[in-house]
C-alpha cells in the first residue's frame, strides 16, 4: 500500500467544492488525504442563486454540498476557521485557530472580496456588500427600518442587488461612476437602451456619478455627497464596484501574483510553486481575472486532470464570459468581443424604439465569423449566436439577417444540426454536443435522463432550451418515435389502458398490472388508471382497492394547500345560492375558524381545515343541505351561470336554470382532466361560456353549444359546435361529446388540448358526434347514463363508513394535532404563518 | 440505544398508502405494499414543500427503486434511503421499521442507511 499524500484546500466556495466534487468523483482520490479549511461559517453555497434568499430559499437549500459529503469521503472540514499563513518550506498551513497542517499538494481557492471604494465615511452603519449569506442577513434587517437603499455601481451584480432592494419594498436607486450601465458588457446605445427599461420598473439610475462622502443623513441614516455637488439622502448603501481576488495568504508566502492582484497559474492552474495550485475567482490566468463560476469549474477539472497525471488535454485554456440574463425582467445579453475591439471588426446594430429592442452584432472583416454581439430587450437569439460565435460557424450571406425581427416565413434559427459535435452545449458543466448524443445512444431518450446522465442543464439552467432541441433532432434521426407510454410501468398510452379495461372489464388497478403491466405503478399511472376505472365503473373511489391511486386530493376529498390543510369546497350549482344556506355555510366557517373566499368558479371556498376536522366540518355541511363540489377530482369543477332571462332585462333564455341542471347531470364524472362549463343568457356572455370546456349560449333560436375553451395557462376560444338547439339535443351532444372525450384523451390533457391534437380537428370531432360516423354514439350515452344513475355524494358515503373515518387522523397512534400548522390573522381571517412568523408570533387558536 | 417503539398493529396501516405515527416526538409516515409485505418508514416532512405531509403521498417505484411522490410538488423520495430522486442534496430521514408479530415497530434512532432493512414479516 502506498502511503496517501495530503492535499489541502484553501476555501471552500462555489469552485473549492466544485474541485472536491471532482476529485472524489475520480479514481485518484484514493492518493489522497484530503484537508479544507472553510472561513465561512457553512459549507459551500450557491452564490449565483444568492437573491433567491429574498424569495425564501434557505440556507439549507442553497448548500452545494451534499449531507454526509464530507463524512463519506473521509475529508477533514475546518469550518469557521481561516487559513491564515503557508510556510512553502516546511510545507505547512496554519489556521486562525492554530491548527497546522502539511500539504504536499495545495489548492488555492479563496475566491475574491467586493471592492469598496476608499470613500471617506464607507464603513458608516448600513454600508453593506452582497457576496455571502451573512451579508444578504445585514440587508435584510437595515431594509428593515429603512425607506430608501442605494447600489454603488452598475453592473450585473449591482442591477441584481438593485433588484432585491427593490423586493425588499425600499426606493431604490444605482449610482454608477461609468456613464452607462453594465459598461463592462454594453455599449453606449445597449446600456442606454437598458437603462430607460430599468427606469421604467421604478428605479432610479445616476450614471456618471463619483461618490466623494458618505456622512449622516437628515432624514435618513446616510447621506451621499457626489463630485458634482449633489447629495442623496439613503438608509442603506450596497456596495456593489466589482471584486478583487483574494491573494492575501499567496502573496505573504512569496507566490507570484499579479500587478493588479491575483495569484499568477499556468494552463494547469500551477502557481509559481509547482506544489501549490489556484483556482476559481483568486486565479489570474493570462492577466484575466474570471469573475463567474463556468470557468472556476473548468479550472477545478484542469486540477484533477494534473494530479491524475497530466493528461495533456488536462489544461485550461480561458473561459467565454459571454453572459445572458433576465435583470428586473429585462433581458440582456452579451457575446464575445461586444465592445469591436478586434481589428477591423465590423458591426450590425438594429435598434426599435418603440418596443425597446437594442441588438448589435459584431463580425470579422471578412463578414464570416461571428465575434461578438450585445442584445437587449430581446435575447431570444442569444443561443444561436452564441453557438456562431464559439465554434466558428460560417455566418450566412446576411448576417443582419441574425438581428432583424423574422418576418413570416423565413426562419434564421441555427438549427441543432448545423452544430459541431465540437460545440459546447452547456457551458456550465462543459457538455458538448458530442456528450449529450452519446449519452443519447446509450439511451437517454429523456431531458432528465440526459441531465442525470451528463449534468447539462443543471447548472444555471440557461442551456436547457439547447439541449431539448439537440436531444429532439438526434432521436428523429436515430428513428425514435417519440415515447407515448404512459410511464414506466405500462407500455401504453391512456387511450390504450382506457380500451384494455373496458374490453376486458378489468376493475381494479392490481389486475390491470398483473396483465399488462409491471413493477409496482406511480404518481403517473396509478390516479390515471384510478381515473378511468372511476370513469367507466364509477365505483366509490375510496374502496379499498382504489385508495392508494388517488393523489392526496381525491383521497381527502379536499385539496391540500401549501401548509398541509385542506379547502372545503362545497358544490353551489350554477352560483345559486339562498341566504339561508349561506348561513350555514358562514356557520361552519366561523365554528372551524376557516378562511373564506369566493372562487374564481362562482362558489365558495372555506381554506384551513386540518384532516381531522374535515369529516365533522362535512356533517355539518351535509345536514344543512350541501354535497361535495368536487374540487379536488379530475372532473366535473362548476357549471357558471349569468342571471339570464329571470332577472336580466336582454335575457333571451333561462341560463340559471340550464346551468343548475347541466352541473347536476355530470357532477361527480371522472375525467383525464378537470372540466369547465359555463351558460350565458344571450350574446353578451356574462358568465364567459366562450372560454370554457363546454358554454352554452342562449339566442332567440334556442342554445348555441361551443366547445374545448380553455382559460389558465394557454386560453384558448372555444369553437362553436352547433347552433339553435333544443334543450334534449343540446343535453344529448354534450353527452357524447364527454364520454368521447373521457375514452380518447391523454392524461391530463384539457378538451381544447386534445382537439387541438387530433386528427382532423373540430369537423372530424362534428362527424364522430353530430353525424355519428364511428357509429358509437348509442355507447358514449349509455355510458354517460350509467355515470348519472350511479351518481353518490362522496362526503356522503365516507361520513356514513366509520372504517373510512380512519384515515381522517394526522396520528394513526395519537390525537395531536400537527404542530407545524400555524396560522396568523390578516384582515380578520386566518392565513399561514410564514416562515419567520412561525417564530415570533402568537398563534391564532383554532377550533 | 433504545428499544423499538410499538406504532400501531398491521391493520392500522393503508395497504398500499400511507398513514403518519407520532414517535418519540418525530412525526414519522409509515407505508405499507402488503404484496411485498414490506413497511418503510420516513419522516413525515417534506422539505421542498416545507410542510408535514409525506405519508399523504402516491407510493409506488420508479426504476425499481420504492418510492413516495409529495402530494405537494410531486418529488420522489427514495423509502429505504430518504433521497430524493429529484434533487439527490435533498434527503429526509429514513427509519428502522419492521412488522413483529402482527404489530408495527419503529427505531428512530436507527437510520435505514446504516443497517440492511429489518422487513421480513413473522406473518
Ligand atoms: C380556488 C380557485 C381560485 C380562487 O380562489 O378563485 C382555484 C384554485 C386552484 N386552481 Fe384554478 N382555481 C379556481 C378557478 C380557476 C379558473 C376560473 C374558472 O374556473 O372560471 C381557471 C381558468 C379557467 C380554466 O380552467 O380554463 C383556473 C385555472 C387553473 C389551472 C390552469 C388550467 C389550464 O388548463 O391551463 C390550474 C392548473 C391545473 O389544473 O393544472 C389550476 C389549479 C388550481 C389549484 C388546484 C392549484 C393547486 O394545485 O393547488 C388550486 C386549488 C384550489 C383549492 O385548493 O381549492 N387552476 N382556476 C378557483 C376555484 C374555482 C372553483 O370554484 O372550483
Ligand atoms: C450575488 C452574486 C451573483 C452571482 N451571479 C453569478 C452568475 O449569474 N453567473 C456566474 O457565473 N457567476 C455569478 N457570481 C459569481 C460566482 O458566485 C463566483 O464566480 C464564484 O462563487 C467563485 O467561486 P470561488 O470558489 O472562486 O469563490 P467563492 O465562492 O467566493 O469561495 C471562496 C471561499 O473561500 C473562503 N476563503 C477565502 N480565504 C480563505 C482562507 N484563507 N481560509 C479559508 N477560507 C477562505 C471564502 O470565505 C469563501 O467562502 C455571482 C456572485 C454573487 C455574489
Ligand atoms: S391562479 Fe395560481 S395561485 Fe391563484 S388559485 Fe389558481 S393556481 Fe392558485
Ligand atoms: S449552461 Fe448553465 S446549466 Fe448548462
Amino acid at each position: 500500500m502506498t502511503v496517501k499524500q495530503t492535499l489541502v484546500v484553501i476555501g471552500n466556495g462555489m469552485v473549492g467544492q466544485n474541485f472536491l466534487t471532482n476529485l472524489t468523483a475520480s479514481p485518484i482520490k484514493d492518493a489522497f488525504h484530503i484537508v479544507t479549511f472553510c472561513e465561512e461559517s457553512r459549507p459551500a453555497y450557491d452564490r449565483v442563486h444568492l437573491s433567491e434568499f429574498f424569495a425564501g430559499k434557505t440556507a439549507q437549500e442553497l448548500s452545494l454540498v451534499e449531507p454526509g459529503f464530507f463524512e463519506q469521503h473521509d475529508i477533514t472540514i475546518h469550518i469557521g476557521d481561516k487559513a491564515s499563513t503557508i510556510d512553502r518550506d516546511a510545507q505547512t498551513v496554519t489556521s486562525a485557530k492554530g491548527i497546522v497542517i502539511h500539504y504536499d499538494k495545495l489548492v488555492l481557492a479563496t475566491g475574491s472580496y467586493p471592492f469598496v471604494p476608499p470613500v471617506p465615511g464607507h464603513d458608516r452603519p448600513n454600508c453593506l456588500v452582497y457576496r455571502t449569506i451573512e451579508d444578504l442577513e445585514a440587508m435584510q434587517s437595515a431594509a428593515q427600518s429603512g425607506k430608501i437603499g442605494v447600489v454603488v455601481g452598475g453592473g450585473l451584480l449591482g442591477l441584481e442587488a438593485a433588484k432585491a432592494l427593490k423586493d425588499l419594498g425600499l426606493e431604490t436607486h444605482v449610482v454608477e461612476f461609468a456613464p452607462r450601465l453594465m459598461a463592462v458588457q454594453l455599449d453606449e446605445a445597449g446600456g442606454a437602451m437598458l437603462r430607460r427599461k430599468i427606469e421604467a420598473l421604478g428605479v432610479t439610475v445616476h450614471t456618471g456619478k463619483n461618490t466623494s462622502l458618505i456622512t449622516d443623513g437628515a432624514d435618513c441614516v446616510n447621506k451621499m455627497c457626489f463630485a458634482d455637488g449633489e447629495e442623496l439622502e439613503t438608509d442603506l448603501i450596497l456596495f456593489s464596484a466589482g471584486i478583487r481576488p483574494r491573494d492575501d495568504i499567496a502573496r505573504d508566502c512569496g507566490l507570484e501574483v499579479g500587478a493588479r492582484g491575483g495569484i499568477v497559474i499556468d494552463n494547469q492552474c500551477r502557481t509559481s510553486d509547482k506544489r501549490i495550485y489556484a483556482i476559481g475567482e483568486c486565479a489570474l490566468w493570462n492577466g484575466m481575472i474570471y469573475g463567474l463560476v463556468a470557468p472556476g469549474y473548468a479550472m477545478a477539472r484542469t486540477v484533477v486532470a494534473d494530479l491524475a497525471g497530466g493528461h495533456p488535454a488536462a489544461s485550461f485554456t480561458g473561459a467565454d464570459m459571454s453572459t445572458k440574463l433576465k435583470l428586473m425582467g429585462v433581458d440582456v445579453a452579451s457575446i464575445g468581443d461586444a465592445h469591436a475591439k478586434t481589428q477591423g471588426a465590423m458591426v450590425y446594430t438594429y435598434q426599435n424604439g418603440a418596443s425597446e429592442v437594442y441588438k448589435r452584432l459584431v463580425v470579422s472583416q471578412d463578414k464570416k465569423l461571428l465575434l461578438g454581439a450585445v442584445l437587449v430587450g430581446d435575447a431570444s437569439g442569444y443561443g444561436t449566436l452564441l453557438q456562431y460565435c464559439l465554434n466558428g460557424i460560417d455566418l450566412p450571406e446576411n448576417p443582419d439577417a441574425l438581428i432583424l425581427p423574422a418576418r413570416s416565413d423565413e426562419s434564421v434559427g441555427l438549427g441543432p444540426d448545423a452544430l459541431p459535435m465540437s460545440a459546447q452545449i452547456c457551458s456550465c458543466y462543459d457538455v458538448t454536443k458530442d456528450a449529450v448524443c452519446q449519452a443519447i445512444e446509450a439511451g437517454c431518450t429523456t431531458i432528465g435522463a440526459l441531465k442525470a446522465q451528463t449534468k447539462a442543464a443543471t447548472g444555471c439552467g440557461g442551456c436547457a432550451p439547447l439541449l431539448k432541441s439537440v436531444m429532439n433532432s438526434e432521436l428523429a434521426k436515430q428513428g425514435f418515435t417519440v415515447n407515448t407510454d404512459i410511464c414506466e410501468h405500462f407500455a401504453y398510452t391512456r387511450q390504450d389502458l382506457y380500451n384494455l379495461i373496458m374490453v376486458e372489464e378489468i376493475k381494479t388497478f392490481d389486475a390491470l398490472l398483473e396483465k399488462h403491466g409491471k413493477g409496482r405503478g406511480c404518481d403517473i399511472c396509478k390516479p390515471a388508471v384510478g381515473s378511468i376505472l372511476a370513469s367507466y365503473w364509477n365505483d366509490y373511489i375510496l374502496k379499498t382497492e382504489h385508495l392508494g391511486l388517488q393523489d392526496t386530493n381525491d383521497t381527502f376529498l379536499a385539496n391540500m394547500q401549501k401548509d398541509g390543510t385542506y379547502s372545503v369546497v362545497p358544490r353551489i350549482t350554477g352560483g345559486e345560492i339562498s341566504p339561508d344556506m349561506l348561513i350555514a355555510l358562514g356557520q361552519v366557517g366561523k365554528k372551524y375558524k376557516l378562511y373564506t373566499k369566493i372562487t374564481g368558479g362562482q362558489r365558495v371556498d372555506l381554506f384551513g381545515a386540518r384532516v381531522d376536522q374535515l369529516p365533522h366540518i362535512w356533517k355539518e355541511l351535509i345536514a344543512a343541505g350541501f354535497e361535495s363540489g368536487h374540487a379536488y377530482g379530475k372532473s366535473l369543477r362548476t357549471v357558471k351561470s349569468c342571471v339570464g332571462s329571470t332577472w336580466c332585462r336582454y335575457g333571451v333564455d333561462d341560463s340559471v336554470g340550464l346551468a343548475i341542471e347541466l352541473e347536476n347531470r355530470y357532477k361527480g364524472l371522472r375525467s383525464p382532466h378537470k372540466i369547465k362549463f359555463a351558460v350565458s343568457g344571450c350574446t353578451r356572455e356574462c358568465a364567459e361560456a366562450q372560454g370554457k370546456d363546454v358554454g352554452v349560449i342562449a339566442t332567440e333560436s334556442g342554445w348555441n353549444l361551443y366547445v374545448c375553451g380553455n382559460g389558465g395557462m394557454k386560453p384558448r376560444h372555444a369553437d362553436l359546435f352547433a347552433t339553435s338547439l333544443d334543450k334534449a339535443t343540446l343535453i344529448k351532444y354534450i353527452d357524447r361529446f364527454l364520454s368521447f372525450y373521457v375514452r380518447t384523451a391523454d392524461r391530463l390533457q384539457r378538451t381544447s388540448v386534445w382537439m387541438e391534437n387530433m386528427e382532423g380537428g373540430l369537423d372530424y370531432l362534428k362527424s364522430v358526434i353530430i353525424e355519428d360516423k364511428l357509429g358509437l354514439c348509442g355507447q358514449l350515452e349509455l355510458q354517460m347514463q350509467h355515470v348519472i344513475d350511479t351518481y353518490q355524494c362522496e362526503w356522503k358515503a365516507t361520513i356514513e363508513d366509520e372504517s373510512k373515518l380512519k384515515r381522517f387522523r394526522h396520528f394513526i397512534n395519537s390525537d395531536q394535532a400537527d404542530d407545524n400548522v400555524v396560522f396568523v390573522e390578516e384582515r380578520g381571517q386566518i392565513r399561514p404563518a410564514d416562515e419567520t412568523e412561525r417564530k415570533h408570533f402568537t398563534m391564532v387558536e383554532v377550533a | 440505544m433504545t428499544p423499538w417503539v410499538d406504532v400501531c398493529s398491521v391493520d392500522d396501516l393503508q395497504p398500499d398508502s400511507g398513514v403518519c405515527a407520532l414517535v418519540d416526538n418525530l412525526q414519522v409516515a409509515i407505508f405499507y405494499m402488503p404484496r411485498e409485505s414490506a413497511v418503510y418508514a420516513l419522516n413525515n416532512y417534506d422539505p421542498i414543500g416545507k410542510a408535514n405531509v409525506l405519508s399523504r403521498g402516491l407510493i409506488g417505484d420508479i426504476n425499481g427503486q420504492p418510492v413516495v411522490a409529495s402530494p405537494l410538488y410531486k418529488q420522489h423520495f427514495n423509502l429505504q434511503t430518504g433521497v430524493c430522486l429529484e434533487d439527490e442534496a435533498v434527503t429526509i430521514p429514513a427509519y428502522a421499521i419492521r412488522i413483529h408479530n402482527d404489530r408495527v415497530e419503529v427505531n428512530t434512532r436507527i437510520m435505514t442507511a446504516d443497517i440492511a432493512m429489518d422487513t421480513t414479516s413473522s406473518r
